[in-house]
């Protein structure tokens, strides 16, 4: 297989369309292209996100106003919240990744509903547009936070309901992508792959597809309260119309905490399938990973109340909440555990995905340690809505997905472009990155434990040290970021083309298809007859 | 953690620094071993030195162990938390009341005997309990010294309590997200000795309005107090409410009982917007933003923010 120029057998799905220009993506109902689509999108939209924290830092650099008001301050961080939560990476990996990947994992051509699968990205785009346009309407900038609390979200001027409609808009394309991949899961899996043959990013998805479909509803419903207490004054939430804030607050999280999940299983799952890749190496204890997962998935159904220990809850619910969440801890441990063990005795080839799924690891423990503080009550009371929590959960969704999607991104782009990324731009971006992530976020524990509120465009000059070392990290994450999305987006198109269909000797089935693979993605259906990471 | 020398802020410092020592050390531990774990593999089995990967699919005993381990080590942990939480669900019997009112963007507290002050002046050694009265939108208080926080939530009725150990003065911030202004609603604690409170709190005597300075600059300085300015500027901008500035003795567009009309923006106007503010919306602003401030600010001060808006006339 290995030779100078790669012969293709077949065309590149690149190559292949009845449709010309932009029509061949925009109509298209190819797993790969809409995994492409989505990819472009999350990437346009993340730079946005992105860009406003920086923004965010920069305002905080010293007490008072430093490069804005309060009340761009207030709309700066809300927007930064919807795009970086609903637009990145609640779809994040499954939309990318899910679908460019899951149907060669499993030995399919297609998702089992390709064109759901297409009218699924319309329904996101929608969603980000009604979300967006809420910026620009008349009645200015939604300054609430992602989370619409009520009854603030009811008493502000500014320009909510479009964004709460967008957000309910993108949780269907969210239901219904998980009701796709369920189905092709489990009736689209190559001959001879039984569940216990089937990878394990594969296993996350089915997980998250399930939680997708069932908790998605629970945001949606409550969003629709929400736009309908804000135009007929029903009073589910506002006490001034004998409604219940604390009720809001509950059904927010009922979704909103399973959501954390659906951004994290993924994530792991990509993890796990680097991780053996690199190290040479079956994964170790692959049947504890995927009851991991599913007990993560299950577990992770019953914590949301930890967001709620301040609000006014009775004492048993608030011991029963805080042991829940406490257990939930466990699995996360154990996959921990697992995957330093799948590099003991590893052959490890040290490439860039490797870097990403080392840091990730690194990232991901005190993202979860620091999540033991706050699931325990004397503590969580002093750092709730602080900095603390803006810190820990930055370290779980950013430096969890964030690392996952960038270890996913550079493990597969070959695969995905039939090109190589430039590895040592690769490597020092990473680097960079990696530094000026830690610079950014440690400081805000510290910010916390020291008692700085969160959503604070103003701060007494006690923590004015905390922030400047934050803001100095994020200018260098955001550097590290630049050289990263400038070596990706300019290696697709003119990095060198991949000499090999299986650069990193990868086991799981996308290194046995063209790079990049072939419309049908297999020329002809693969039987299995071993488990995925067989290295022997 | 907030500042080692005040281990007695509060009576609940120590038993939440002590959690807190717990957790992070704990955590600490675990981090370092893993991480140390984790590099020394990389570094020993790196490929140039350990060309052929040992195949190992699992332990099933290693396995169990360290679920078992981690099911003991959590709940563990969740015992030492509750611990440490529950001194802060049972309100002492002997516990002062003083009743907590927060609106967009201000704390005020209103004493048993009537007195009502911008910042929460409490004596040492003394449990005190806060009613949490949220006027408008969901408010949270939070002491860090004290490691005390809850929400305050309009229409719910909640309280929290403390007890001081040490006199001196510590920040008080308002947690929970609540518009525009929500950085600034911070207020201060004053912790004063026994005797030092008692002579603060009889002192009932209105604040006295001072007579050297003309009366619109009185005027300001009860709109400074009463958190006004948060909500009003006097420079022809517009905040979360309508500008001061030409108001006075001008047609003002209000909106009554869903009728628009104009009014005269004369003495019982300013004064029905003060006490009355859901009556007359003025134009273009929403209306329950501004809450009455009956038995608040006196007619008095009234005809002062009145002497004021007169003078932004000139
Ligand atoms: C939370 C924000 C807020 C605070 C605090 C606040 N106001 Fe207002 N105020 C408003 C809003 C909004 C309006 C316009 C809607 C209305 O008429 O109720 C308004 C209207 C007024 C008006 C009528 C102005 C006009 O143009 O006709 C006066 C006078 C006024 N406020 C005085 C005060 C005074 C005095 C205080 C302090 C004791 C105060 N306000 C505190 C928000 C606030
Ligand atoms: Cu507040």
């Amino acid at each position: 297989m290995i030779n100078a120029k790669l012969e293709r057998r077949e065309p590149s799905f690149y190559d292949v369309s009845e449709r010309k220009g932009i029509l061949a993506w925009i109509l298209s109902t190819d797993h790969k292209r809409i995994g492409l689509l989505y990819l472009y999108s999350i990437m346009s939209f993340f730079i946005i996100g992105a860009i406003l924290g920086l923004l965010m830092k920069l305002e905080l650099l010293a007490p008072g106003k430093t490069i804005m008001e309060a009340k761009t301050y207030n709309g700066v961080f809300t927007l930064h919240g919807i795009i970086m939560i609903f637009l990145i990476v609640i779809p994040g990996l499954p939309a990318v990744f899910g679908n460019f990947m899951l149907p060669i994992l499993i030995g399919a051509k297609d998702v089992a509903f390709p064109r759901l699968n297409l009218l699924s990205w319309y329904i996101y785009i929608f969603g980000a547009i009604l979300a967006v346009a809420s910026q620009f309407m008349s009645g200015g900038p939604p300054d609430t936070g992602w989370t619409f609390y009520a009854p603030y979200s009811f008493k502000t001027t500014t320009n909510m309901l479009p964004a709460v409609l967008g957000a309910f808009v993108l949780g269907f394309s969210s239901i219904l992508t998980g009701l796709n991949f369920i189905v092709t899961i489990h009736r689209m899996r190559a001959p001879g792959m039984t569940w216990l043959k089937m990878p394990l990013f594969p296993w996350t998805l089915y997980g998250t597809a399930w939680i997708q479909l069932l908790a998605t509803p629970v945001i949606g419903i409550t969003l629709l309260m929400t736009v309908g207490e804000r135009i007929f004054n029903i009073g589910f939430f506002d006490p001034a119309l004998g409604g219940d804030p604390i009720l809001y607050q509950h059904l927010f999280w009922i979704y909103s905490h399973p959501a954390v999940y659906v951004m994290i299983l993924p994530a792991m799952g990509a993890i796990s399938e680097i991780l053996p890749t690199f190290a040479q190496k079956t994964i170790f204890g692959y049947k504890a990973i995927i009851i991991s997962t599913l007990a993560i998935a299950f577990v992770g159904y019953f914590v949301w109340g930890h967001h709620m220990f301040t609000s006014g809850m009775s004492g048993v619910a608030l011991y029963v909440f805080s042991i829940l969440t406490f257990l939930v801890a466990i699995p996360s441990g154990v996959k921990v555990f697992n995957w330093i063990s799948t590099i003991y005795k590893g052959s490890i080839n040290l490439k860039t995905p490797f870097y990403w799924a080392v840091s990730f690891i690194f990232v991901f423990m005190i993202g979860g340690l620091t999540g033991l503080v706050l699931g325990a009550l004397a503590t969580d009371v002093h750092v709730h809505d602080t900095h603390f929590v803006v810190a820990h959960f930055h370290f779980i969704v950013f430096g969890g997905v964030g690392f996952a999607f960038m270890g996913a991104i550079h493990y597969w782009f070959p695969k995905m472009f039939g090109r190589m990324y430039e590895e040592t731009w690769a490597n020092v971006g990473w680097l960079i990155f990696f530094i000026g992530f830690l610079t950014l976020y440690l400081p805000m524990f510290y910010l916390g434990i020291a008692g700085m509120p969160r959503r604070y465009f103003d701060y007494l000059p006690q923590f004015h040290g905390g922030n400047i070392i934050s803001s100095l990290g994020a200018i260098v994450m955001i550097m590290g970021l630049v050289i990263i999305i400038t070596n990706l987006v300019r290696s697709a198109k003119f990095g060198n083309p991949v000499e090999s269909d299986n650069p990193w000797n990868g086991k799981t089935l996308e290194w046995t298809v063209e790079s990049p693979p072939s419309l049908e993605n297999f020329e002809e259906i693969p039987i299995i007859d071993k488990g995925p990471y067989d290295y022997e | 953690m907030y500042s080692v020398d005040k281990l007695d802020a509060s009576s609940f410092v120590e038993g939440v620094d002590r959690v807190f020592i717990i957790i992070l050390g704990f955590s600490f531990l675990f981090l370092i071993v893993l991480t140390f774990l984790m590099v020394w593999f990389i570094f020993k089995y790196r490929k140039s030195k350990h060309p052929k990967a040992v195949q190992i699919e699992g332990n099933t005993k290693l396995e169990i162990a360290w679920t078992g381990g981690a099911f003991i080590l959590v709940i563990a942990l969740f015992f030492v938390g509750w611990a440490g939480y529950k001194p802060m669900l049972n309100v002492p019997d002997d516990a002062m009341k003083i009743t907590a009112i927060a609106r967009m963007w201000q704390f005020n507290f209103l004493y048993e005997n009537g007195k009502m002050t911008d910042s929460l002046v409490i004596p040492v050694d003394q449990a005190v309990e806060l009613d949490l009265v949220a006027l408008d939108v969901i408010h949270s208080l939070y002491i860090p010294a004290f490691r005390v926080k809850e929400d305050m939530v309009p229409g719910i009725e909640k309280n929290m309590w403390f007890k001081s150990l040490r006199e001196g003065g510590y920040d008080l911030f308002c947690a929970e997200y609540c518009g525009l202004e929500h950085s600034f609603m911070n207020a201060r604690v004053r912790v004063l000795s026994d005797s030092a409170y008692q002579a603060w709190y009889v002192d009932t005597t209105k604040v006295e309005i001072p007579t050297d300075i003309p009366a619109w600059q009185a005027g300001l300085r009860v709109m400074q107090k009463n958190g006004c300015v948060a909500c009003h500027t006097s420079d022809g901008n517009k905040l979360v409410g309508p500008t001061y500035l030409g108001v006075y003795g001008h047609m003002v567009e209000v909106e009554t009982g869903g009728r628009t009309r104009q009014v005269m923006a004369d003495s019982m106007y300013i004064r029905n917007s003060i006490l009355d503010p859901g009556s007359d919306i003025v134009k273009g602003y929403n209306k329950g933003l501004m809450l009455s401030y009956e038995g608040l600010v006196s007619d008095e001060e009234i005809g002062l923010i009145i002497e004021y808006l007169k003078h932004l006339n000139n």
